[in-house]
């Protein structure tokens, strides 16, 4: 039963999380950081989430550039 | 958002997930038992279509701010997801999805599975491995579909246009009985990957109390800046990929 449950919480995990969970945190403090801004100043508000975007995805990206080794590069578009 | 990019949006999205269930199904009627794996296949869509009748009125009633809260977050990390993984496959930095060999990894699994009967299922195994196949595949496209729909309020579109995708797949693998590889499907969940990203990014926002100077005009923007963003990514990764070989090529570092 407790493997079922773990299994479940795992799919739900990797469903929704996927493989970095820094991303998955950074989306919600960007969400949080503008519904706060948004609620309580007159500062528009709509820049909040492609800032986060600029910064997460390079970072995701660096951690798994870091550790990876070169291999040889393809075209996104010929793939 | 358009018809057209509602659409589209979702047919692309499907398309590529309709892909890789094909795979899973080919390996699974080819190497064991046809009407197993269509059995695996009918079931799959079955609950796949349980769920979007449970969850589509569901969420036409929830408000739309609320929803878009939701469903932009959502959107945004599921394509930061999709656009993170093409990244590295376009720059080299992770193995490119090949049809084919994960066709050769499942047909190898399901030939070495020994026979098993249960109830009215001729080989247990084939059926559940097009189940699963068709249900991890289907969820985050039903998801999708969904969700993009009922921000549109136009779920009957999107639900055709992840038909269209499934019929267009499914008259494809019928007609070359062999994994769709020549499909560009790594360029294809880049696209997927930066219309979810731009969406979740805008929707997300205007779910959270923003205002986007210029409306609803503000998406075109964001879309190709979040594709131009992405190819400079994949373009700077590219670089960094190529560098150690490069230094092990130059003399110095033949010599070291």
């Amino acid at each position: 039963m407790t493997r079922r449950i773990s299994a479940f919480a795992a799919f739900w995990y990797d469903f929704i999380i996927g493989d970095d969970w820094v991303v998955a945190a950074g989306v919600i403090i960007a969400l949080a950081l503008t519904y706060g801004l948004s609620a309580t100043t007159a500062v528009p508000t709509w820049w909040v989430l492609p800032a986060a975007v600029l910064i997460l995805l390079p970072l995701s990206l660096w951690r798994v550039a870091r550790h990876s080794r070169p291999g040889p590069p393809s075209s996104p578009h010929a793939s | 958002m358009g018809s057209g990019a509602l659409f589209v949006a979702v047919f692309l999205a499907c398309f590529v997930e309709a892909v890789e269930a094909l795979t899973i199904v080919l390996a699974a009627g080819t190497s064991r038992d046809w009407r197993s794996a269509i059995t695996g296949v009918l079931s799959g869509v079955a609950v796949l279509a349980v769920v979007v009748a449970a969850l589509g009125p569901s969420l036409t009633l929830i408000p739309l701010s609320a929803l878009r809260l939701v469903v932009g977050g959502l959107l945004l990390i599921f394509g930061l997801q999709w656009l993170r993984k093409a990244i590295l496959r376009a720059s080299g930095l992770k193995a490119l999805h090949d049809e084919n060999a994960i066709f050769a990894t499942e047909l190898a699994a399901a030939q070495a599975a020994p026979p098993d009967r249960r109830g009215m299922v001729g080989d247990w195994y084939a059926f559940t491995l097009s189940f699963k196949g068709v249900i991890l595949e289907g969820l985050e496209v039903a998801f999708i579909a969904l969700t993009f729909g009922a921000n549109q309020h136009n779920i009957p579109l999107a639900a055709a246009a992840a038909l269209a995708a499934v019929v267009v797949v499914t008259v494809a693998g019928i007609a070359v009985r062999a994994p769709l590889a020549r499909v560009p499907e790594n360029s294809l969940k880049f696209v997927v990957g930066v219309m979810l990203t731009s969406f979740g990014i805008f929707w997300g926002a205007e779910g959270a109390g923003a205002h986007w100077p210029g409306a609803d005009i503000a998406v075109l923007v964001v879309v190709p800046a979040v594709a131009l963003f992405a190819l400079t990514l994949v373009a700077l990764l590219r670089r960094i990929n190529t560098q150690p070989q490069a230094s092990l090529a130059s003399p110095q570092g033949a010599s070291s």
